[in-house]
């Protein structure tokens, strides 16, 4: 058996694959996929989208209206595709770069944005998408999936949960407890881990000796490794698990293998660590191209699509631009709200106190 | 002397250490190539190789369990966490274990591991980023806790840590690590167990440590002239210098304790407790606290809000005055 960790442009042996980054469909003995042309330009669209405020938001952060930001860059069909996946029922939990996943459950960018810029730590009701709040302690996020699972077992509903993660979180105690949890109750998760490649600047042999999917046997469950670059194959293997899961057979990881193309975050220095070439030879294997390709190729669209999909980009990254500069700061006595279900009399004690010390410089000015 | 950044004076200390004494490694997430995110490691790796600058897998827990292994067999581990806010994952080795295995051992097992870990607010960070866990640490014994808040001190308590055969959590103010300040590496150290008057004055003790240092001598000298604050710097939170705070104290008559984090069950409640009982006929007014408010860290455009500034110092000063 191959122990194969690599990094390089090179398809490892193991990968589930319907989309070549020529855009030609390839066969796979146990996933398949039919899609319309018009869903498939819907997979297209969105990954044009999401890249574009991603793009958007490097900009701001560049430009200093946001704090920090962490790029999605290269990693859009791993999302876009596990996220088409989900059922409206099914519920996600996402780390902090789930931008793509959050466009699929309609969470407002703003949101995002909003996070990063520094004015809310996230705000938006994760039962009205079934988007869970951004995780940003690593592998956290694990451990409530499944238990949010166990709860929908319990309730005997016909849906699943999926969990999002790095390659680096494998490594987390979290990450390996919710591998066991999930195990032994059986419950209806998935764990998508898009391995692309860096955990900051350490890469994955930091992380594993073995490739990451391969991890599953060990805890008793299937564990598959799909082109995370691959749209289709990102969909067709993420829809077999979530099947799976709600029939009542239990977890499934699922390794999307995928570059960060962009920096870890807008504070990171890629030139440090990353090998030169590495990106070059990850960018001939672009999420978007082989869509495009696929879609020309077979003469699923011609260029008006494709120019009418990049305006939209186009008028969606100016709108989100202006609505972040709008975005109003928070009041400083938000700092207290929110903190208890319970009035709490310690709180509304330094609230008041603080308030008149606010008030003190207002009316005191000389 | 030289002028050095604080990140990088402790940088100069870490290296010194690893000079002195093949046994000490320095262990934690991308300390290697990238020398940390704060940089703090920049080039230990390139110059002391990777079996002694170890880029470990993404765990904390996993970080100081090893570290309490590899101290077991006579190493002296330096670990890095690289935010205040993934200390917790590690939380259970570092208070269940590493606090309490000298005592277990009746002092045969010794634990030299120093847990470095840059802390509180003030650099926009998004949540997690900007914790100020010292009171989590302090109130386990066992541990031996302190605080840089300079370049000078940056470049020698880390060292005296990693001496230590003592556990040592070792907090960097995060917001100060690019301040500048002359280092003399040869002049001798204050103990690392030892706090300092930094700011001499006649009326008021302000007792501080960290990140607030240079906000409260930034305070001390806006009211120059009108008000003589002393400005002590804790420097060690556990255990404290309480012979210093205590004469300060008595000379000034006053007392305010100030630090980024939650004033409820904070550090400053305990050294108000103290001084309370050891100064009661010195102090002319009770001793007030300044610090963080007891809900999460805000979004980082409230931290200007959250963070006590030089205001809110002066402003529980002159409170102690209106008694
Ligand atoms: C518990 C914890 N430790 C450390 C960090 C700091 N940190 C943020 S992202 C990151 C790397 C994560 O790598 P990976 O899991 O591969 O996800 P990626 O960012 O590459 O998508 C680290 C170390 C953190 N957020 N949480």
């Amino acid at each position: 058996m191959t122990v194969d960790a690599s990094r390089g442009a090179e398809a490892p042996p193991e990968l589930v694959q319907l989309l070549t980054p020529e855009g030609e469909r390839v066969e796979h003995p146990d996933y398949d996929i039919d899609l319309t042309p018009e869903e498939v330009r819907e997979l297209y669209r969105d990954l044009v989208l999401v890249r574009r405020i991603d793009m958007e938001a490097v900009a701001l952060q560049r430009q200093g209206e946001l704090g920090i930001w962490a790029s999605l860059l290269g990693q859009e069909a791993a999302q876009i595709g596990s996220a088409r996946a989900l059922a409206d029922s099914d519920m996600a939990f996402p780390t902090y770069r789930e931008h793509g996943v959050a466009w699929c459950r309609g969470v407002d960018p703003l949101y995002l944005l909003g996070l990063f810029r520094g004015v809310s730590n996230g705000g938006w009701d994760p039962a009205d998408h079934n988007f869970h709040l951004y995780t940003i302690v690593i592998g956290a996020q694990a451990l409530h999936a499944v238990g949010y699972a166990m709860g929908v077992q319990r309730d005997g509903a016909d849906a699943a949960t999926i969990v999002y993660f790095g390659d680096g979180a494998t490594s987390q105690g979290d990450v390996n407890e919710a591998f066991i949890w999930a195990s032994v109750f059986n419950a209806p998760v998935v764990f998508f881990c898009q391995n692309n490649q860096w955990a900051i600047s350490e890469p994955l042999e930091k992380q594993s000796r073995i490739p990451l999917y391969r991890r599953a046997s060990g805890f008793g469950f299937p564990g598959i490794r799909v082109d995370g670059n691959d749209v289709f194959a990102c969909l067709a293997v993420t829809r077999q698990a979530l099947r799976n899961a709600r029939e009542g057979q239990g977890p499934t990881l699922i390794e999307a293998f995928t570059y960060r193309m962009g920096a870890h975050t807008t504070s990171d220095d890629p030139t440090r660590y990353r090998v030169a070439g590495e990106l070059e030879a990850w960018k001939l294997k672009d999420p978007i191209e082989r869509v495009k390709a696929y879609l020309f190729r077979n003469q699923h669209a011609d260029q008006d699509f494709f120019d009418a999909v990049d305006a939209e980009a186009g008028r969606l990254g100016r709108e989100v631009r202006k609505r972040c500069l709008e975005l109003p700061d928070p009041n400083p006595l938000d700092i207290f709200e929110h903190v208890y279900a319970e009035p709490n009399a310690l709180l509304a004690e330094e609230r008041e106190q603080f308030a008149a010390y606010l008030a003190s410089f207002e009316g005191g000015e000389s | 002397m030289t002028t050095l950044t604080l990140a990088k004076a402790l940088n100069e200390g870490l290296r010194k250490a690893m000079e002195d004494d093949p046994k000490v490694l320095i262990m934690g997430e991308d300390v290697g190539k990238l020398g940390g995110v704060f940089r703090v490691t920049d080039g230990l790796q390139k110059d002391f190789g990777e079996s002694r600058v170890i880029d470990t897998p993404l765990a904390e827990s996993g970080i100081i369990g090893t570290a309490i292994g590899l101290a077991l067999r006579g190493y002296r581990p330096v670990c890095e966490i690289q935010f205040d806010g993934f200390v917790f994952p590690a939380a259970d080795q570092i208070i269940t274990q590493l606090a309490k295995m000298p005592l277990r051992s009746l002092g045969k097992v010794k634990l030299p591991v120093v847990v470095r870990i840059p802390c509180g607010g003030g650099i926009g960070a998004v949540e997690h980023h900007s914790e100020s866990p010292e009171a989590y640490f302090t109130h386990t014994g066992g541990l031996r806790v302190v605080a840089c808040s300079n370049p000078v001190d940056g470049y020698h308590m880390v060292q005296q840590a990693i001496r230590s055969d003592d556990p040592v959590v070792f907090f960097e103010p995060k917001r100060r690590y690019w301040d500048k300040a002359e280092v003399d590496k040869d002049a001798a150290p204050l103990p690392m167990g030892r706090g300092r008057v930094v700011r001499p004055g006649a009326d008021v003790t302000v007792l501080t440590y960290g990140p607030m240092v240079k906000t409260c001598l930034e305070a001390a000298n806006a009211v120059e002239g009108e008000r003589s604050i002393e400005v002590v710097d804790l420097r060690s939170l556990s255990p404290l210098d309480t012979e210093l705070v205590f004469d300060s104290v008595r000379r000034t008559g006053r007392c305010v304790v100030a630090h980024e984090a939650p004033m409820y069950n904070g550090l400053g409640a305990e050294i108000a407790a103290r001084v309370t009982e050891a100064c009661f006929y010195h102090l002319e007014s009770p001793v007030l606290r300044v610090g963080g408010f007891s809900t999460p860290y805000p979004p980082s455009r409230l931290e200007d809000h959250y963070l006590p500034d030089l205001d809110r110092v002066l402003d529980a000063v002159d409170r102690t005055f209106a008694f």
